[in-house]
């Protein structure tokens, strides 16, 4: 038996018209909601070993981000982060950004990357134009080289030069007062630990002319052992060491130099021990350890730093680190330049960034500010104290003097050809 | 380069000591990672990609068992233990479907395990870096020897591996199993024509190489951060040891580790930008100068 078609309209036809109609009918609505979200893209470290990191990262955009949008959103706009893994590779981070701006749709970037992958966001970021702020690379060449300039991109995180200015003339005052000239250094072999190390050798030996870095030695990043550097240091017999070290980094050398008395032979100087992420999760945390403020709720010593540690605990069930305050604040200066250009536009968003002071729970003075010239922060609270086992960890911190940190790094910047 | 700080160490005692100690405390653990390695090389004929990965579950097993009794000895118990049986269940499960298969798929199977296992790590443990912490009874000073600096958990850490590496060697050449587990290596047709179940056999030597690979994770576990995807950097230290020493080598895998631990350590005083570049160096002398590695023997 053989079908033979009708004449007219076959019922196919009459369902693709239908359909059609709904969807004309319904197109405007959907492009509207759609319109009202804007998607922020995050590539940043959520497996290996700085997990935590990148975790806590996200922890506090997500803690930002559901303020903004309870408040009506970014310029009306509420915000959809979609945050991806990197696994700390800069490749990775690179295909990641770029997938997220074309293939996810996002509008803007959020860049929690550490210095090893923030460059390469960078170059992605100055090949899309895609307004993006660097939330997590300390690296001080990243925006202070004008090489690197894009005027798309910002840096919201604090930087290695203010940590070695304040660190240095920190450490020297120590290095006066304890007679310590023979010292040694162990920093991870890439972008950020060669440039701390160097930039807080300098201002230590700018206040404290005697010292002589005797030993160095550059550990990979993510280095499982560290015998062999531990060893070498104790070989040089140094009386001081400094060490920018992080994260699960830190925790392993910082337990395998102690079973080698390590601490009680010199003075340590380990500028990102002051983070919950080491403070918490080294078993036998030696007591003493000098180090700079990274997070800790107490420093400073505001109540609106210790609500907003206090509030990421009570949502994580833990306390943030160093990276959460940056990112946090990130989203904080995103809204308030949205506000202020009344715009979602990328360019639009950056202009005004371009010298934004705001009201901020880690400013120095309750403020910080997006520098113009070099889209960097400025006026975060920054300051070095020593470790004790408990909470609160680093009891006292000695605050660095923002005047002093312009001074000297505007000198410095003269002397690297910045400016 | 430094030369003179590395002939300065070479002269001074103190340093000879404690250098020499770090060497042997690198060189142990990769031993105990390598062997296994080796040893599932030379009776399987399978290069175990996914062995790394029974180190990294050593040492959370033995961080669990740590937490949960606060024994010492029990979280080494469980970090061998433990990975003992994962390694036989993997085995009989997994692996055996592929031997005899090509290269390539051996390979894959393995790779595909390797991130299996981090996701499964990252699944229980989660993805934040963890630290086992020393126990209280090694909490104490340093010896120093000669001037050099010796902490006691690095003598028992060498002393456990150098006590695996002497069972072990001991165990293949004089006991039955062992020369049961050494016929099967060289001919596994005529072993299972002879009624000796030759599938138990391969079970029972990956269980005993995760076993040892799980050891080394435990032992590493109170001075090293645990992460998922720890077993990587160790595999292919462990990899290069097991090339130098001879594939298939017990012996040259203890002499291929220990040597590879002696160069890291001095090297890191006389060549402190180039410590990871000698290791390459001295596997590429080795493999130029004798193919086979330092104990391999010539394919017949």
């Amino acid at each position: 038996m053989t079908r033979t078609r009708t004449p007219g309209i076959s019922r196919r036809s009459t369902l693709a018209l239908m359909g059609a109609g709904a969807m004309s009918v319904a197109a405007p609505w959907v492009a509207r909601a759609q319109a009202k979200t804007i998607k922020i893209g995050m590539p940043t470290i959520l497996s290996g070993r700085v997990a935590q990191l990148g975790t806590s990262s996200r922890n506090a955009v997500m803690l930002e981000v559901e303020k903004v949008n309870a408040a009506g959103g970014l310029a009306g706009r509420q915000i959809e982060m979609v945050v991806r893994d990197s696994k700390g590779q800069p490749q990775e981070a690179a295909r990641v950004a770029r997938e997220l701006v074309n293939t996810d749709g996002c509008e803007l970037l959020l860049d929690g990357e550490a210095s090893s992958g923030s460059f390469a966001v960078h170059e992605v970021a100055r090949d899309l134009g895609v307004l993006c702020i660097h939330t997590c690379s300390e690296a001080s060449s990243l925006t202070a080289d004008p090489k690197q300039h894009i005027p798309n991109a910002f840096r919201c995180v604090r930087q290695g030069i203010h940590d070695s200015i304040v660190g240095g003339s920190y450490a020297a005052s120590i290095a006066k007062a304890k007679g310590l000239k023979k010292w040694a250094t162990c920093s991870p072999d890439y972008a950020y630990g060669r440039d701390t190390t160097g930039e807080f050798t300098l201002y230590l030996k700018r206040f404290a002319p005697d010292v002589e870095v005797i030993s160095e030695s550059w550990p990979k990043l993510f280095q499982p052992d560290y015998t062999e550097v531990v060893t070498k240091i104790l070989q040089a017999k140094p009386q001081a060491l400094y060490s920018c070290l992080w994260g699960g980094d830190l925790t392993s050398y910082i337990d395998q130099a102690n079973i080698y008395a390590m601490f009680s032979q010199m003075e340590v100087f380990a500028v990102n021990m002051a983070d919950y992420t080491a403070l918490t999760v080294v078993k036998n945390l030696p007591k003493g350890i000098h180090s700079g403020n990274r997070y800790i709720k107490t420093f400073p010593t505001t109540p609106e730093n210790a609500a907003w540690g206090d509030a990421y605990k009570a949502k994580y069930n833990e306390y943030p680190t160093n990276w959460s305050w940056q990112n946090a604040t990130a989203v904080m200066f995103l809204s308030e330049a949205a506000k202020k250009a009344n715009s979602t536009d990328g360019k639009k968003i950056a202009e005004v960034l371009k010298g934004l002071t705001i009201k901020c729970p880690f400013g120095a003075d309750g403020t910080v500010t997006m520098r113009g010239d070099d889209h960097t922060l400025v006026g975060y609270a920054i300051g070095w104290g020593t470790t004790i086992p408990q909470e609160p960890y680093v009891p006292e911190v000695k605050a660095g003097d923002w005047k002093t940190i312009f001074e000297l790094e505007a000198e410095w910047k003269k002397s690297k050809g910045y400016t | 380069m430094d030369l003179d700080a590395l002939a300065g160490c070479l002269a001074s005692s103190a340093c000879l000591v404690t250098q020499t100690t770090s060497g042997l405390i690198i060189g142990m653990l990769l031993f105990l990672v390598a062997v296994g390695l080796t040893l599932i090389f030379g009776v399987l004929k399978v290069v175990n990609f996914s062995h790394g990965a029974f180190y990294m579950f050593g040492a959370y097993f033995a961080m669990t068992a740590y937490q949960l009794t606060g024994s010492f000895a029990l979280a080494m118990l469980a970090g061998a233990a433990g990975t003992a049986i994962l390694g036989l269940i993997f085995e009989r499960v997994f692996m055996s479907r592929v031997y005899g298969a090509d290269v390539l798929m051996q390979l894959l199977v393995c790779y595909a395990f390797v991130l299996i296992f981090d996701d499964v790590v990252r699944i229980i443990w989660g993805p934040e870096f963890k630290s086992m912490g020393m126990p209280s009874a090694f909490q104490v000073m340093p010896l120093f020897i000669a001037g050099g600096v010796v902490p006691p958990y690095y003598l028992l850490l060498i002393g456990v591996a150098l006590l695996a590496a002497i069972v072990l060697g001991i165990g293949l050449s004089r006991s039955r199993i062992g020369k049961v587990i050494r016929a099967a290596a060289h001919n596994p047709g005529m072993v299972s024509a002879l009624g000796i179940n030759t599938g138990l056999i391969y079970g029972g030597v990956f269980a005993l190489g995760g076993m040892l690979a799980g050891l080394a994770g435990a032992l590493a576990a109170p001075v090293r951060s645990l992460t998922p995807g720890m077993g990587f950097s160790v595999l292919i230290e462990s990899f290069i040891v097991t090339v130098i020493g001879g594939m298939g080598s017990i012996l040259g895998a203890l002499i291929g580790a220990l040597l590879l631990g002696l160069i890291r350590s001095f090297g890191s005083l006389g060549f402190p930008l180039f410590t990871e570049g000698l290791m390459y160096l001295f596997m590429v002398i080795v493999l130029v100068s004798k193919p086979t590695g330092l104990f391999g023997k010539e394919a017949a």
